[in-house]
């Protein structure tokens, strides 16, 4: 070891003269990285409450708590409760931020908080929207202060970043027979999943339960879910049948009301709650011979539905399976009632209604189809020989425009009925639909596979008028997607001033004026025009397709009397779902608003315990 | 002379980290030391067992408090390899360089715990800094400064911010300048040579049978070096060299710490010019709340800064792990090769030789 060596350490000495490296905090402060883990914020505009935040997280530091002011303002598809943080056991890891469906948590760059009262430290987190109090800008903000309740604004750290988010949020694509092909014929357009896709798909499920929430019915949807990520079909179905006994039928045409409440939706793709369920009821062959449901003990209780739709048949497997004995009516003649005619043959074919029907009659139900009240039974006898009676006879007289010459025109229900189950009808090649809602694009989708078959090669036009514009269509927005794929032409806005005739008495087309508004100031439908803004479509068939209500003439003059009615034309009903008339028990499109299978289901699903109430009461 | 035991540790200012030695002396000479590890086990592997895959990413890291990195990485090397599951090629260079930078700041930071213990406080603070010029690093990566929580199974959480190698490839720059200087305060100086050499010496045949990896062996001259053995990540994809020594003593693994510190940085940069622009980090991983492993077992290993590490992880076929064990270099190196190497040797280099073999002793206590 030589001199210059023992002298070496003496180099640092120029160290002397360089600026210290230690900072002067709190007086001077480093730059914060953008990604900073530290204190949370959620935008409470966008949390659903889902709660998968508390479920991922390592340490349970979040629990999710009941907030007052959710509780008072209930909003569809969100919950009342907000996650609450105990940063006495976070450990920043950010998982609740990657796991969040809707992104609304993230980190901020704040980490200072210091307090004698350890309950401090317990914080529900909100943001600078929704809290103005703690987030202070930069000029009232004061490192002194700083504690979680003196924040500075927008400090945000590590935020939610779909890529790298924890769940994945694209749906598995429904395998589907292109638009081209399938408007020549009736085939069902979804192909529907196969085991693998359906496992797959299930397993995107958080299980946050937001979706049970927003169904009206309550389906366990989660469990059965689950059930189909684990492959167990018959569970999965065993659990459908908990709350739904039409699943063919729903796994086809139900609104899904729970995939607009998903969680994942916000960001992504839903999940395709419908088509897990399609698949569930699918994959099962034969339910009377692998499902272990079966009737309860015989009650001696006999209960007379009318109606075989969804609230009816609903009603008659919840009733049956209590051991009561149940009797259905039906004009039509096979179940389904509405479902039966209005969903074209490509959405739901009667084999998928008949097996759910079938099921539900193996299980002991009586049907008497072809009977229609009033006319092969009269009303008196069935209200005689039950213990209670229940009205599900849903819509069925159609309304009409009642513009001259409006006679000439066929009704929606007619057309569907003898399309489905009747003689298909011969369409012209020019045909004008009027409406816009669900039924209309059912009209308008089925006179264009029509024309196809009728005239095949040959141009043919399907268009539709509505009183509402493209924003207030009442149809999905998948509806009028897809049918604007088949090449259906929209006039959206305008309204039928005249159905105009040729020499013969033939209709030549539809005369129409320009639409002001639909709605009034109250936001009821009553709608004005442009009586001077015309537009002449031509066209040799016009369907309405504007909407249709109950026919109530099967009741005796003095029970219609007492049939009392809500504001909104409907059938009044008590919590129990019993009318105004003691012993008549309603459900499903005469009672409620929203017009779709799966809201039926749950009238029949509480007509079933409030009929079991009434029982109880009068033994 | 009398016999006497003596208890070095924990409560001892030579003592780095939770950890004690029993000494048996003869004045101040050491004739026989057994360790005595427990004071910071934590349960770890046992608590594993109850947190489902995902939620057990944030936990391993705190295994190890200086180098947090490689735990990750383990963790996640053993549920892709369970799972079935291929890292994207960006994501493996992401995580090679995140190693890296991991390894430098450890060693910088068992550079300021040797110069700390043996008074260089000069160059202890010098460590500390530049460490912390990398904790800058971490952070502008990853959010935070020590538990990176960074390496998820399937890949990284996130890609590096823009222009983040650039940055990187300065603070480098930066700490690399330095080397004269440390070498001329510290690595070279006398007065640190001469407390170190030929310190707490450890023979090949020992090590060999006694499990020592890492420095350890590489001042012995093995190259022995998971990297190259089995190599993961993106190291398959640059050239490196196993800087190695021959003494075996104290002074020969510091300096083989420092090599390995410098060849660290060529390989960032190496590693950084060969990586990808585009591409995926991560690949997606199931839905953490359905998440299953299949069955079975596995072991992965990888080069930490201390040495190999292993991890033995055993699935069932749930949602959580059956069994997680980890093979440490800590665990060797403090319990066995620590006995060895401090006998005969005088109570004033426990320490010294404790710091210079890198015990960790959070990674002993599990």
């Amino acid at each position: 070891m030589n001199k210059t060596n023992f002298l070496n350490p003496f180099k640092a000495i120029k160290y002397l003269f360089e600026k210290p490296k230690t900072l002067r905090y709190p007086f001077e402060t480093k730059e914060i990285a953008d990604r900073y883990r530290g204190f949370h914020k959620n935008d409470w505009d966008k949390c659903t409450g889902c709660g998968n935040c508390a479920d991922i997280c390592p340490n349970k530091a979040i629990i999710m708590v009941k907030i007052d002011e959710l509780i008072a303002k209930p909003e569809e598809g969100m919950k009342d409760e907000r996650p609450q943080l105990d940063y006495g056991r976070c450990c920043f890891c950010g998982l609740c931020v990657d796991i969040c469906p809707p992104g609304s948590l993230s980190l901020t760059k704040d980490f200072f908080h210091i307090h004698f009262d350890t309950d401090t430290f317990k914080f529900i987190p909100k943001d600078e929207k929704n809290n103005k109090e703690i987030f202070k800008s930069e000029d009232d903000y004061s490192i002194f202060n700083a504690s979680l309740s003196h924040r500075k604004e927008n400090y945000g750290g590590f935020s939610p970043d779909i890529r790298y988010a924890l769940f994945e949020p694209d749906r598995i694509e429904m395998p589907e027979i292109e638009p081209d092909e399938r408007k020549l014929s009736f085939i069902e357009q979804v192909i529907g999943y196969d085991k693998d896709q359906a496992r797959e798909e299930a397993g995107r499920c958080l299980e946050c339960k937001l979706c049970e929430e927003a169904c009206p019915a309550h389906l366990k949807i989660s469990d059965y879910i689950d059930a189909i990520y684990r492959e167990e079909p018959k569970e999965s179905l065993e659990k459908i049948f908990e709350d739904n006994p039409i699943p063919s039928i729903c796994g086809r045409i139900c609104m899904a009301h729970c995939e607009d409440a998903c969680s994942l939706h916000i960001r992504g793709d839903s999940l395709a709650i419908r088509w897990i369920k399609r698949y569930a009821a699918d994959t099962i062959k034969n339910f009377k011979e692998e499902l272990e449901i079966h009737p309860g003990k015989p009650t001696g209780k006999k209960i007379g539905i009318i109606g075989a739709g969804p609230s009816g048949l609903s009603l008659a497997y919840f009733l049956r399976l209590q051991g009561h004995e149940v009797v259905v009516y039906d004009e039509l003649t096979g179940g389904g009632g509405a479902i039966r005619i209005g969903p074209p043959a490509y959405r739901l074919p009667l084999e998928a209604i008949d097996k759910d029907v079938n099921y539900i009659k193996s299980l002991g139900v009586e049907f008497n189809f072809n009977t229609k009240v009033g006319r092969d039974v009269k009303f008196e006898d069935i209200f005689k020989s039950n213990d209670a009676v229940f009205i599900g006879i849903g819509n069925t007289i159609s309304f009409s425009t009642r513009v001259p010459n409006s006679d000439k025109c066929i009704f929606a229900l007619d057309f569907l009925k003898d399309n489905k189950i009747g003689e298909m009808r011969k369409v012209d090649k020019n045909v004008i639909v009027i409406g816009g809602g669900n039924v209309a694009m059912d009209v308008a989708r089925e006179t264009t596979r029509l024309q196809h078959i009728q005239y095949p090669g040959q141009e043919v036009v399907t268009k539709t008028v509505s009183l509402e514009d493209w924003d207030e269509l009442p149809a999905t927005d998948l509806e009028i997607k897809e049918a604007k794929e088949e090449g259906i032409k929209f006039n959206p806005a305008w309204g039928p001033k005249e159905v105009v005739l040729d020499d013969k008495g033939n209709i030549s087309g539809l005369l129409c004026k320009k639409v002001k508004s639909v709605f009034d100031e109250d936001g009821k439908f009553s709608p004005t025009f442009y009586e001077e803004k015309e537009k002449f479509l031509e066209g040799g068939m016009i369907i309405e397709a504007i909407g249709q209500r109950p026919d109530f003439s099967f009741l005796p003059d003095e029970l219609n009397k007492k049939l009392e009615f809500t504001e909104r034309r409907k059938v009044k009903v008590d919590e129990n779902g019993m009318t105004t008339i003691p012993k008549i028990f309603a459900g499903g499109d005469i009672v409620n608003i929203n017009l779709d299978a799966v809201t039926a289901i749950a009238d029949a699903k509480i007509a079933a315990e409030g009929i079991n109430k009434y029982f109880n009461k009068n033994q | 002379m009398r016999e006497l035991e003596l208890y070095f540790g924990p409560q001892h200012l030579g003592m780095v980290g939770n950890f004690s030695i029993t000494l048996k002396v003869e004045g101040d000479r050491i004739i026989k030391a057994s360790a005595n590890p427990g004071y910071l086990h934590r349960g770890f592997e046992k608590l594993m067992e109850q947190r489902t895959w995902i939620q057990n990413f944030p936990l391993v890291c705190r295994i190890n408090v200086v180098e947090p990195d490689h735990m990750e990485l383990i963790y996640s090397m053993g549920v892709e390899k369970l799972a079935g599951i291929e890292v994207p090629k960006k994501g493996k260079y992401i995580r090679s360089i995140y190693c890296e930078m991991a390894r430098v700041a450890s060693h910088l930071f068992g550079a300021w715990a040797y110069a700390n213990m043996l008074g260089f406080d000069t160059v202890a603070n010098w460590a500390m800094y530049h460490r912390d010029l990398l904790l800058d690093m971490f952070e502008e990566l990853t959010g935070a400064r020590v538990y990176h929580i960074y390496i998820r199974p399937g890949g990284v959480r996130r890609d590096f911010p823009d222009g983040f190698t650039d940055r990187l490839v300065k603070t480098l720059h930066k700490i690399g300048g330095k080397v004269p200087d440390y070498n001329a305060l510290f690595f070279e100086n006398r007065l640190f040579k001469e407390r170190a050499e030929g310190i707490g010496v450890v023979t090949r045949e020992e090590a060999i049978r006694m499990g020592a990896v890492g420095h350890t062996i590489k001042a012995i001259g093995m190259e022995y070096d998971i990297r190259k053995i089995e190599p993961y990540a993106a190291y398959d994809q640059v050239d490196f060299n196993i800087p190695t020594r021959t003494g075996g003593d104290a002074y020969s693994r510091l300096l083989a710490i420092r090599d390995d510190m410098i060849e660290s940085v060529h390989m960032i940069f190496k590693l950084i010019d060969k990586m990808p622009t585009n591409g995926e980090v991560c690949t997606k991983t199931p839905n953490p709340f359905k998440w299953k492993v299949p069955a079975g077992e596995a072991y992965v290993r990888c080069e930490s800064s201390r040495g190999e590490l292993g991890l033995y992880m055993v699935s069932n076929g749930g949602d959580k792990p059956y069994r997680v064990h980890f093979n440490t270099p800590s665990y060797n190196h403090g319990l066995t090769v620590l006995e060895k190497a401090l006998e005969g040797e005088s109570i004033a280099d426990v320490g010294n030789i404790m710091i210079s073999l890198y015990v960790v002793p959070p990674e002993i206590d599990r």
